[in-house]
């Protein structure tokens, strides 16, 4: 399979006088496959869409090389700008035109056939609304606009920056389905989002970027069987039972967390193992069955960004990998 | 071509274009209105009367001169002291004369083609000259500000390119409301003329110096659109280049005004932009240094400084290449957020 699209070792670096210098990215590496849907992930401030405006000539970067469908960019962008369809973070429009006449505006300045216009209105949904001024849309509104904008030129390459931000539980769903059709059709989809449950849903591959560096990535089952550590839960036939069972098996090196009405287990590569332990010991499992992480948990435990109680988690406050030429404060920031 | 042809229909599109055109409209009516109204045709009955007013005039002021005399010499022969009130020889020196009473001041205002044209011309300029420079901001200002220039710039990746055509888009813009406003107000005031004022010695040259104007007056319009342009672009925003006019017009226009005034600089009026839009339309424009002169001793010739529109150009000409020149340079390399 090729790339659509390789990032490898982008950096870039926001100076300020007053607060010294920010590595938005630093050696960031991605790749993505034709007719994948990609998602990419990481916290707020980790450099997503410092990554796509990058890639999309925006803004420039201090390092690293880029490629879209083979064409090295920024360089080549203007020839590959009419393949490739961009939202980038909730996009603004004129206020004072109509969808549709945003739309042709941008239609005609890529040299778009002006009846694409009303095809993708219509895809979005927004084709009863589309002689509305775009002032007067509702924050889901504008997304889809957003959105009908960026497949105006039915591109190979669809980079979508949180494209369900604001959207409608249905919409949501659209957008789902919408997505899995353009990749079935051959378009390469590159999604960002928070909303983890969806990534998961819709995903082949992932990447997942912290404080500017890739900390994960590939096809998605892998990235979660990687980070499953061997999850077991166990229940007994008699609840009391569960303190010598858990006495039992850590004695056995078995890490446990004790639950109420049952124990979690790490690390354990055959379940059989545990129920021979536990009957050795006269303890009989009633359940014994291996937990299937998702994805939401494994991206918290890859950023380290799960919600500790009584604790307020700042931006900025999540894994830094292979930071320790990096400056001295946790978490990294705002350097010196 | 596309991206021409697309600036220049979203150009068109944007409501303050439209609101600015039909307020430009309205305005230059106005003053074309007002002026046909206070213009009289000096016909020869009109004529007649003025020189029946300035004789009447003349009459009425002999008649209270010889009456002053006779009081004089009455009070004189009464022995009082008449110096102080009647002047010297009770003012027998200052009797009236006909040549005194002007009928071209009885006469009503009447519109001169070929002498007012040219300052009729002054005022369109200006007028479409704020027009190109409030369009010309709003226009790449609200395109950068509403993050439409971004959204552009993912079609479009090359900057200058779009930078470059959007401001194409505008010049042409203003050119062809120049033109074509140009030719009703030259067909107006040609009305007026003709109907209300006098087209007396209009002749191809000075239609030829009219035509300059023009030109002249395009070119004021033109830079004004273009800077405006840079500035908004330069900072991103409509109100950056409103603010700059602003702030430069009070520092120019007042505050140099006032310093040169109270350091008692010579001619500090070469240092005002106005002088200079002035000089462009006058095609030279004296400076008087009233400084010089010590009026208690009366009258006394200022000395004088002559600005002409050559110089205007090269400054005006030098300033709006400086910043459009910035604009281009910073568009290439900015960071688009
Ligand atoms: N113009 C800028 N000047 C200074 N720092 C910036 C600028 N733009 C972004 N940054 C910093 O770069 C880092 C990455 O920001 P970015 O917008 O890429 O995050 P993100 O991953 O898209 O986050 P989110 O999930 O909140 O959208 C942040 O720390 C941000 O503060
Ligand atoms: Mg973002």
């Amino acid at each position: 399979m090729s790339a659509v699209l390789e990032i490898e070792g982008l950096r870039k670096t926001y100076k300020s006088r007053r607060r010294g210098v920010r590595n938005a990215l630093d050696g960031f590496d991605m790749r993505v496959e034709t007719g994948q849907v990609h998602g990419f992930l990481g916290p707020n401030g980790s450099g997503k869409t410092t990554t796509l405006r990058t890639l999309l000539g925006l803004i420039r970067p201090d390092g690293g090389r880029m490629a879209i469908l083979g064409h090295e960019v920024p360089a080549a962008l203007p020839t590959v700008a009419g393949q490739i369809g961009a939202i980038v973070e909730s996009p603004q429009f004129f206020p004072h035109f109509t969808a549709r006449d945003t739309l042709s505006l941008l239609a005609n300045a890529g040299q778009v056939p002006a009846t694409r216009v009303d095809e993708v209105l219509e895809l979005v949904g927004l084709r009863d609304r589309a002689g509305d001024r775009v002032k007067t849309y509702s924050l889901g509104m504008k997304q889809r606009l957003a959105v009908a904008s960026a497949l105006l030129k039915n591109p190979k390459l669809l980079i979508l920056d949180e494209p369900a931000n604001g959207l409608d539980p249905g919409g949501i769903r659209e957008m789902r389905s919408l997505m899995r059709d353009l990749a079935e059709s051959g378009m390469t989809v590159v999604v960002s989002s928070h909303i983890l449950g969806e990534i998961q849903l819709i995903c082949d591959s992932v990447t997942i970027i912290s404080l500017g560096r890739r900390v994960a990535f590939g096809p998605v089952d892998e990235v979660l069987a990687a980070h499953s550590h061997g999850t077991v839960r166990v229940r007994l036939d008699a609840a009391e039972d569960l303190a010598a069972a858990a006495e039992v098996l850590s004695r056995n090196g078995v890490p446990v967390a004790r639950h109420p009405d049952h124990l979690l287990l790490n690390g354990v590569e055959k379940p059989a193992m545990v129920n021979r332990l536990l009957a050795e010991h006269h303890l009989y499992a009633s359940e014994l069955a291996p937990v299937s992480v998702d994805l939401e948990s494994v991206f918290l435990e890859l950023t380290n960004t799960a919600p500790v109680p009584g604790q307020h988690r700042q931006v900025d406050e999540s894994v830094r990998i292979g930071g320790a030429e990096q400056s001295g404060r946790a978490g990294g920031g705002w350097g010196a | 071509m596309s991206l021409y042809v697309t600036e220049l229909r979203r150009l068109a599109k944007r409501r303050l274009t439209r609101i600015m055109l039909v307020l430009l409209v309205l305005g230059l009516a106005g003053v074309a209105t007002a002026l046909a109204f206070s213009s009289q045709q000096r016909s020869p009955a009109v004529v007649a009367q003025a020189q029946a007013d300035a004789d009447a005039q003349y009459r009425q002021a002999a008649k209270d001169w010889e009456k002053m005399v006779a009081e004089c010499d009455a009070a004189q022969a009464r022995g009082e002291q008449t110096e102080e009130r009647y002047g010297p020889n009770c003012g027998r020196d200052w009797q009236p004369q006909p040549d005194m009473f002007d009928p071209e001041w009885s006469l009503p205002y009447e519109f001169n083609f070929r002498g007012e044209f040219e300052m009729i011309v002054a005022v369109f300029a200006g007028a479409v000259a704020l027009f190109g420079f409030v369009v010309g901001a709003s226009f790449v200002g609200a395109e950068w500000s509403t993050g439409g220039m971004m959204n552009l710039l993912l079609w479009r990746p090359r900057r200058l390119a779009v930078l470059g055509t959007k401001l194409a888009a505008l010049l042409s813009l203003l050119a062809g409301v120049t033109v074509l406003l140009g030719a009703l107000w030259t067909a107006a005031f040609w009305l007026i003329a003709s109907t209300r004022g006098s087209t007396e010695k209009v002749t191809a040259g000075v239609w030829q110096s009219v035509g300059l104007g023009g030109l002249r007056a395009l070119a004021l319009i033109l830079v004004a659109g273009a800077v405006a342009f840079a500035l908004a672009s330069l900072g991103r925003h409509t109100a950056m280049a409103l603010g700059v006019a602003v702030g430069i017009g009070v520092i120019s226009e007042i505050g140099i005004r006032i310093g040169t005034a109270i350091a008692g600089v010579s001619f500090g009026d070469r240092y005002v932009l106005s002088t200079y839009a002035m000089a462009w339309f006058e095609k030279q424009h004296k400076l008087l240094d009233y400084e010089a002169c010590n009026l208690v001793q009366g009258a006394c010739e200022p000395a004088e400084m002559i600005i002409t529109w050559q110089q205007s150009g090269l400054l005006f000409g030098i300033g709006s290449a400086l910043i459009l020149f910035a604009a281009f340079w910073i568009m290439r390399r900015r960071d688009v957020a």
